[in-house]
């Protein structure tokens, strides 16, 4: 495959069949290694595209700052391409992500500014706000919100995965600003109304949740109950097991989000299989593992010493 | 009945710092109805007008709820409940 610049090599990622993950001949579990991206995750998609729209709508001009909350790879995937097209970029990043994200988006030149680690991204997604309100002219594409982040799914990533998995049964991705399931959930759907668009929600321990108030919750205001066909909730001790499966018996090497989804994945998967039904399920390789080496978990002599490794830690 | 219910942070106040508490109910309403009789001032944190608040998310053995039937959703002996603030989460 041969592209115009770096940039425009953005998608067209592989789709992998795990032959020992997968239940049977008849089930299958499919990996769309969306790590293969310029900067290394799937939300080069996203970001991209919403760069591009503003753009095209004159929102973003030449000279421009660009503010977005971020616990880590829009950031990062942002950074790359502000650099790369001249605009200064701020990220408002929780403080309990791993020192990896940092160091990659201050290689890219993005200033980062700290939010507390109580809340989490709600948090982050707060300070965005009011710093959006303290500089108006500062753009805050705002993946939370910005329709343009479902968009680049639909337009890329969903008709990739139909074209290489027209039999495909379930589709399974990590819930986080709900642009992926959303953008290919939506078309998905269009092209196979029967399709089982499935979430896996990351469950953080208590020192994540510890202080977030009840009647001050986020839901992000991309997300659309109706275009999902259930919603998982996965905790560590689930997703650092199967991040871990997925580098053993596939050779995979996954951040811990993936994890959470391929749980969810063999969920669906064998519930299939006890019902006597084939099927074909695709789920999304957010990153690579790179980000999370410093957490210790690939390599902790049991999946109980890993997951005492993530404590307090954002791991999606 | 016995159903196990993990609660978060914010509502231990209710349970006296306890993580998780037991109760027994065959729908979820009835199950946040027997919790209030021991917890009283629970179920107005998660019920509001009979249905779920907003920023209040229940999992059943750890599926959504909203995705099964909602607060009427069937509850048997040995389920696990887990209720938790609504979050932005995910690898944004």
């Amino acid at each position: 495959m041969r592209y115009d610049s770096p940039l425009a090599a953005v998608g067209n990622t592989p789709l992998v069949r795990l032959p020992r993950l997968s239940p049977s001949d008849d089930v299958r579990i499919w990996a769309k290694l969306e790590d293969r991206n310029p900067t290394g995750s799937i939300k080069d998609r996203p970001a991209l595209h919403m760069i591009e729209q503003a753009e095209k709508d004159g929102r973003l001009t030449p000279g421009c700052t660009i503010l977005e909350p971020t616990s880590g790879n829009t950031g990062i995937s942002l950074a790359m391409a502000a650099k790369l097209k001249g605009y200064r970029i701020v990220c408002v990043m929780p403080e309990n992500t791993s020192s990896e994200r940092r160091e990659l988006l201050a290689m890219w030149g993005a200033e980062i500014i700290s939010s507390p680690a109580a809340g989490g991204s709600n948090t982050a997604v707060r300070v965005a706000k009011e710093l959006s309100a303290e500089h108006p002219d500062w753009v805050m594409l705002y993946q939370y919100g910005n329709p343009d982040n479902a968009g680049a799914h639909y337009a890329t990533t969903g008709p990739e995965i139909l074209s290489d998995l027209p039999s495909i049964t379930h589709f399974v991705a990590g819930l986080g600003t709900t642009g992926t399931l959303m953008g290919v959930g939506r078309y998905l759907r269009e092209h196979k109304p029967d399709v089982k668009i499935v979430a896996a929600e990351p469950r953080y321990d208590d020192l994540v949740y510890g202080l977030r108030n009840l009647d001050e919750g986020f839901v992000p205001e991309l997300y659309d109950e109706a275009v999902l066909t259930t919603r998982f909730s996965v905790g560590s001790q689930d997703a650092v097991t199967r991040t871990r499966e997925l580098l053993q018996q596939e050779g995979i090497f996954a951040g811990v989000s993936t994890g959470a989804a391929l749980h969810a994945a063999i969920g669906v998967a064998r519930k299939a299989q006890a019902a006597g039904e084939s099927a074909d399920v695709a789920f999304v390789v957010a990153d690579g593992g790179w980000k999370y080496l410093s957490t210790g978990i690939y390599t902790a002599p049991s999946t109980d010493a890993a997951v005492e490794a993530l404590h307090g830690q954002l791991w999606a | 009945m016995a159903i196990e219910v993990r609660i978060p942070t914010i509502l231990r106040t209710y349970t006296d710092g306890a993580k998780a508490v037991e109760g027994s109910g065959d729908t979820l309403a009835a199950l946040f109805t027997d919790l209030e009789s021991r917890h009283a001032g629970i179920q107005a944190r998660l019920v509001e007008e009979g249905q779920l608040r907003r920023f209040v998310n229940v999992y059943l053995n750890d599926e959504d709820v909203r995705f099964l039937d909602g607060i009427t959703t069937k509850l048997t002996d040995g389920d696990s409940i887990t209720i938790l603030p609504a979050v932005a989460g995910g690898m944004a």
